[in-house]
Order: structure tokens, then sequence, then C-alpha cells
């Protein structure tokens, strides 16, 4: 009980610390600010009127997208520091503290997880502004929150798992940049059935296009497809133990030779 | 065998990278509320045998215990009672000295981590920095800090890791000031260093590691005890002057002890320090027509000495065999 109290207060503390450096991070500002809200102003004044999304407006066809778009260039500053932590030997140092190295990792996914929701804030700002008008359900909302929440978490364990196995910065920073392109090859930006059969078939099945579907009906109000929603918690919760398992073990191995 | 007053116990540790045995039988022990030196050069053992004793690798063979915790069986109670400090500065650099020590503080679960990170600050004499970013302290402060962030929460076993290297010599005084207050305020000491000076100015006991053992150790005035007094350094035209000169003077056939520097064309000749015996090697070189290039006083490092002995012993050998 006392160990699992100090293990919580140790990921604040570690959050607070990162939540510290990424703030007077120049680069990371504009990647989690500037950014975002600049992509989400060109994709509607590029695409507006090109692409024919159905029924509703393009900008609220991509304000899904461009949430997980941004989550994703997020996540790649995780992985930036999650290396540079363990290339500089602060990760040795801190892990030979009274503290569990499992809580090293999730303060970092604790500061990413804040650090997303800030952006996501910026990008729906944008999009009120554009015109978006989401339906004011509290339904739509709470599942929209937990949908965005639940990538987050996913991206942000595979930046740490991405950081730890880099062998440099740089590693990690294009590693990462992987993650970037995935929403491209979904339904975030283009309806999958305007892709080449491929890229449709890739779009289709993997894990972001039912999570930005079932975002995208939330936040229209429509009522949910269950079988998508369950797709989407699946993925999410699927793919963040994966990286929470394979980060731990991972670390282990790298600070222990 | 291990007496409670022993505050790290290390017997026959063994560790092996690849096809490179870094550590091959070390053993020694360091009392409570002393300081003891780990002496050697690059690639001696030294980072190896720190890391081990603060869990951060494990050994291959032997037993490492630090107040009594095994290193490898009870890491998170050695972590209850170890602080250590790397070779390299390991601060975040875009947080003030205040909040590096609040991190430290805060994850030790102190109390008061607030005041323990101003009465740190204060002991260092970095107070006026306390609220600066690190990225633009002076080395000598960052490694201060470092330091003191070693301190929080009152470790009772402190490992340094070359705690001078890369520091001037004003930071260097300050920072031998600081580790015999820490000695004399109870906590244990473990330093590593390459510099003879550092070892004999603070170290209750040095041990000279070379090749992943301890070759020799004591307290400073005993092992200086066997130092020779004097060292001087011939410098000669040609690699066959220095063969010459290495088997005239050098033992068997000579009475010194000498160490060969042949990319130099250098020979260093350990003597009792005496102007006669100066006047006795020149005259040797003199009567078999060796002429000296250059000629200097040199102050022996132990290092050096015990260096040499080991490779008179494996060239004994190795002459036996040939003849």
């Amino acid at each position: 009980m006392e160990t699992t109290k100090r293990s919580y207060s140790d990921t604040f503390t570690i959050a607070w610390r990162c939540l510290l450096l990424s703030r007077r991070n120049p680069e990371t500002f504009l990647t989690s600010i500037l950014l975002p809200a600049l992509m989400m102003l060109l994709f509607v004044a590029l695409f507006d009127g090109l692409v024919h999304v159905g029924g509703a407006s393009y900008t609220a066809y991509i304000v899904p997208g461009v949430l997980i778009q941004c989550a994703a260039q997020g996540s790649s500053t995780t992985a930036v520091m999650v290396n540079q932590d363990i290339t500089s030997g602060v990760m040795s140092r801190l892990s030979t503290l009274p503290v569990r190295q499992r809580s090293l990792l999730s303060g970092h996914v604790l500061e990413a997880c804040g650090r997303s929701l800030v952006t996501s804030a910026v990008v729906l700002l944008i999009a009120l502004l554009l015109g978006f008008r989401p339906a004011f359900s509290l339904t739509g909302l709470g599942i929209s929150l937990l949908l965005l929440s639940g990538m987050i978490l996913a991206l942000s364990w595979m930046a740490v798992t991405v950081g730890i196995l880099s062998k440099s910065p740089q590693g990690a920073s294009s590693l990462s940049s992987l993650a970037i392109v995935l929403p491209y090859l979904s339904s975030g930006f283009v309806p999958t059935e305007h892709l080449p059969p491929l890229l449709r078939t890739f779009a289709r099945h993997q894990p972001m296009t039912p999570v930005i579907d079932s975002l995208r009906a939330a936040l229209a109000g429509h009522p949910a497809d269950m079988g998508l929603l369950a797709a989407a918690f699946l993925w999410c919760i699927l793919l963040s133990s994966v990286f929470y398992a394979a980060s731990v073990l991972l670390l282990r191995k790298k600070l222990h030779g | 065998m291990e007496r409670n007053n022993v505050s790290i116990f290390v017997s026959s540790l063994k560790k092996r990278y690849k096809d490179r045995e870094v550590l091959r039988d070390l053993t020694f022990s360091v009392p409570a509320g002393t300081i003891y030196a780990l002496l050697g050069s690059n690639g001696a053992g030294k980072t190896t045998t720190v890391r081990i004793l603060t869990t951060q690798l494990r050994p291959d063979g032997g037993t490492a215990r630090v107040r009594g915790f095994d290193v490898t069986r009870e890491p998170e109670k050695v972590h209850q009672v170890i602080s250590v400090t790397g070779q390299f500065s390991c601060l975040d650099e875009s947080l003030t000295g205040t909040e590096n020590l609040l991190l430290m503080g805060r994850l030790r679960h102190l109390a008061a981590p607030v005041r323990s990170a101003v009465r740190l600050l204060e002991y260092f004499d970095l107070s006026s920095h306390a609220d600066r970013r690190v990225s633009g302290w002076s080395g000598g402060m960052k490694r201060k800090l470092d330091i003191a962030m070693s301190l929080v929460g009152s470790p009772d076993v402190l490992f340094l890791d070359e705690p001078t290297t890369g520091l001037d010599p004003q930071s260097r005084l300050a920072m031998w000031q600081i580790v015999r207050r820490l000695r004399d305020g109870g906590m244990t000491v473990l330093l590593t260093t390459q510099y003879l000076e550092e070892a004999e100015q603070l170290a209750d006991q040095i041990g000279i590691l070379s090749e992943g053992k301890i070759l020799a150790e004591g307290t400073p005035a005993r092992l200086k005890s066997l130092l020779p007094r004097g060292a001087v350094r011939f410098v000669f035209y040609s690699p066959k002057d220095l063969e010459r000169a290495a088997s005239l003077l050098g033992t068997p056939a000579g009475k010194w002890r000498t160490s060969c520097l042949p990319e130099k064309c250098a020979l260093t000749v350990f003597t009792d320090g005496r102007a006669d015996t100066l006047g006795e090697l020149f005259c040797r070189l003199r009567e078999d027509s060796i002429s000296v290039r250059e000629f200097s006083e040199q102050s022996p490092s132990l290092e050096d000495v015990f260096l040499t002995m080991i490779k008179e012993e494996k060239s004994y050998g190795n002459n036996k065999t040939k003849l």
C-alpha cells in the first residue's frame, strides 16, 4: 500500500520534471502548440472543396484526424526526451534512487498525455474558429474524450518504447516520425474508399481508423456504431499494454546490460 | 569475516564484457566513516566497480555488499543507503539549481524538500545561482551541484566516480574540502581517481586497481614508503641506444627499476633521489658511449611503479622461456 502510494507520487514528480523540461524547450512549444494550429488551418485551406466527404463539412470531417495526427507528433517529443534521459545517464542515476523504474517511465507518459490534451484543445479551438460545431451531448463528449485519451496513451507508451530502443535522440526522432505518417493512411483526411486498393486495405484495418471514425461520430452526435467503438477501445487497450510491458522490460535490459 | 562497521564489502568480484575481462578478482572492504580511493588508469575497472556497487550493472561472479545488503539480491535496500555521482555530470541543464535538488528531494520522499534544497545550495555556496538555469553555470559549479544532488536525504554511503576530472585546480581543492567534511560528518565515501595526489590527499585507504585486480592496498603513508624517492627520464637518439641503456641500468643487470617508453625513445629510472645517484647514472651511460638527448627529473607516480613491477614479473617469465 505504502509502496503503491510512493510510486504514484514518483510518477507525478517525474511528470513535473518533464513538464518543466518541455515548457523550456522552444521546439516542444512549436510541435505542441504552433504546428497543430497550422495543420488545422492548412488542411482546411488546401483541401476544403477538393475532397468530398458526403454531407458534413470538410472541417468537421478532419478534426479527429488532425487530433490524432497532432498527438502522434507530440509523442515524438517524448521519444526524444526518454532517449536523452538514457543517453545522458540521467535515467541510470535516477534508477539508483529508491524509485521503481516503471515510475520513471510512467512519469514521461503522464506528461505526454497532459501535453497532448493541451494540443488537442488548441486544435479544437482553431476548428471552432473555422466553423466547426460539435454536437453538444454529454455522452458524445465523454466518449470523445475517452477515445482521444486512449489513443494518446497508446501513442505515448509507443513513444517510450521507441525512445528506449533508439541509439540516439536523432534516431528516436526519425523512428517516431513513422507514427506521424499513420494518420494519413487512415480515414482521417480522406475517406478510405478514395484510397488506392492496397492502401485502402491497410487503412481499413489499422487501429487509428476505428478510433477516428468513432471519434467523428461522437463529435457529430451520431449514434455510436457499437462494433466500431469496441474495436477502437480494444485497440487502445491492447497497444497501451503491449508497449507498456515492452518498455518496462527493455529499460531493465538497457540499464543493467 | 564481515564486521558490523564495514560499509562496503567486495569479494572476488568478476565482470566480463564480451571478450574483455574487466574485473578479474576484485576484493576489498571499506570501514564505515572512511574514505577509500580506487586509484587506477583508464580501463582499470574503476567505473565498472562503481556501477556494480550501485546496482547499475550485474557482476558475473563474486559478492558485493553495501551496508550488509547484497547488491544483486537486495537492490532496493541498497538504494535506500547509497548515492552516486557519476563520471559525467547528470543534471537537467534546463532546470534551475533549486529544481534539480527538488527533484531529488521529492524522489527521496523528504518531508521538506524545499528546505533541504535551500540548505544544500547554501552549504555548497551556490545560493546566488539557485534560480538560474544550470546550462549557464561553470563546470566547477555544475560538479558541486551534482554532488549536492547526491547528498539529498543524507545517504550513508557515497560513491564518487572521478569527482575532479576536468575541474580547474581551484575547484579541485574546493571539492577535496567538501569530501573531507562529508567523511568527518560520518559518511562512507568510495571515490575513484586517476590522480595519485588526490588519493593521497583524501583517502584513509588507497587501493591500486590494475586490470581488474587490487595490486596493492594500504594507507597513503604505507604505500608512499614503497615509492622510490626520485625518478629521472632519459631520452635517447635511437631505439638501439634505448635498448642498451635499459639493459645496462635496469634490473637484473643494473640495480635500478626502469620503465621504457619505446615510442618516445624514453627510459624512466627510479632512484633513491640522491644527487650522487644521478652522477652514477650519467657515468654508466658515458662509459658505454650512450649519448643522452634529453634529461629530466620527474616525480614518480605510484601507479607507474606498480605497473613497472608487474611488467617485470611478466617479462622475467618470458625471458626464462626464451633462454
